[in-house]
């Protein structure tokens, strides 16, 4: 039987919070990038 | 390998693998990360700090294995002289350096109520804060080369003599001294030393986090070919209005 983890006093829930929100912030720029990019050339496509 | 290389193939399989990679790297990390705060027991030794290996080891890994894959790149760009290769290793560059980051930062944080510190100059350490260097250094020389418009060779260069960082990355713990542990999986061995209660969410999420980094890099790839199209027909249309 696991017993409820103690997670912040070895700083672990720090760690994941950076993680998981560095994760989110880049899936989120290239995500926005990729649309953004591809919304222009496909506009730029269709007035030419 | 050719075949695929050609920028209107990729894009076509790059739509369909972008969702599929997003998705199973999503499920996965937060599996792994599920089970490594609820589910897996505290280590004997580390107790419950084990629970960052579960963020800082993928992290680890792919910021070296990104590195690997920008040397292999800049190396196909510079021989080849391949548009797409050019193009992967600008996209894999700020996804590493990030996964570079949080391999620090997780680490500096395991480090304190393991060693009593944040930071030791360390081999491992070091040679990981150099591999950041390398990265950030990477994608100024490759921005400054860009805005010139020139052949993008010295970030490539770049790229390529940094690899040298990568085998004392991976071996600055059987070379020197250190305080950072040695290895505890060998995948040329098929080996482990952790116990499977504890392997089972680290390799799930490295899984995940591996899914996330493809995507990334798929995602900022489309994004380039995407800006590099839009530029190309901007350069048209200006030159038939002249």
């Amino acid at each position: 039987m696991i017993g409820r983890p103690d997670l912040w006093a070895s700083y672990i829930w720090p760690s994941y919070i950076l993680t998981i929100g560095g994760l989110i912030a880049l899936l989120v720029w290239s995500w926005t990038a990729m649309r953004r990019a591809e919304r222009r050339a496909d506009a730029l496509k269709r007035k030419s | 390998m050719h075949r695929y290389a050609n920028p209107t193939r990729f894009l076509k399989i790059a739509r369909i693998a972008t969702p599929l990679t997003l998705a199973l790297g999503l499920i996965l990390t937060i599996a792994g990360l599920y089970i490594g705060l609820f589910a897996s027991p505290p280590d004997y030794q580390q107790g419950e700090s084990v629970r960052i290996m579960y963020v800082h080891v993928p992290a680890a890994w792919l910021g070296s294995g990104g590195y690997l894959g920008l040397a292999i790149a800049s190396a196909t760009a510079l021989i080849w002289r391949h548009p797409l290769a050019t193009i992967a290793a600008r996209a894999i560059a700020p996804a590493g350096a990030a996964f570079s980051a949080i391999c620090l930062m997780s680490g500096a944080l395991w480090g304190k109520p393991t060693w009593g510190t944040y930071w030791v100059w360390d081999a491992r350490l070091t040679s990981m804060l150099v591999l950041l260097f390398l990265y950030l250094g990477y994608l100024a020389l490759a921005a400054a080369e860009t805005e010139r418009g020139g052949e993008r060779k010295g970030a490539a260069i770049l790229a390529l003599v940094g690899a040298i960082n990568l085998p004392i990355i991976k071996y600055s713990v059987e070379w020197w001294n250190t305080l950072h542990q040695g290895s505890s999986i060998s995948i040329t061995q098929g080996k482990s030393a952790m116990a499977p209660e504890i392997l089972t969410p680290l390799l799930v999420s490295v899984a995940g986090f591996t899914f996330l980094f493809a995507a990334i890099v798929l995602m900022r790839m489309r994004a380039l070919l995407a800006e590099q199209r839009v530029e190309a027909r901007s350069r048209r249309l200006a030159e038939a209005v002249a």
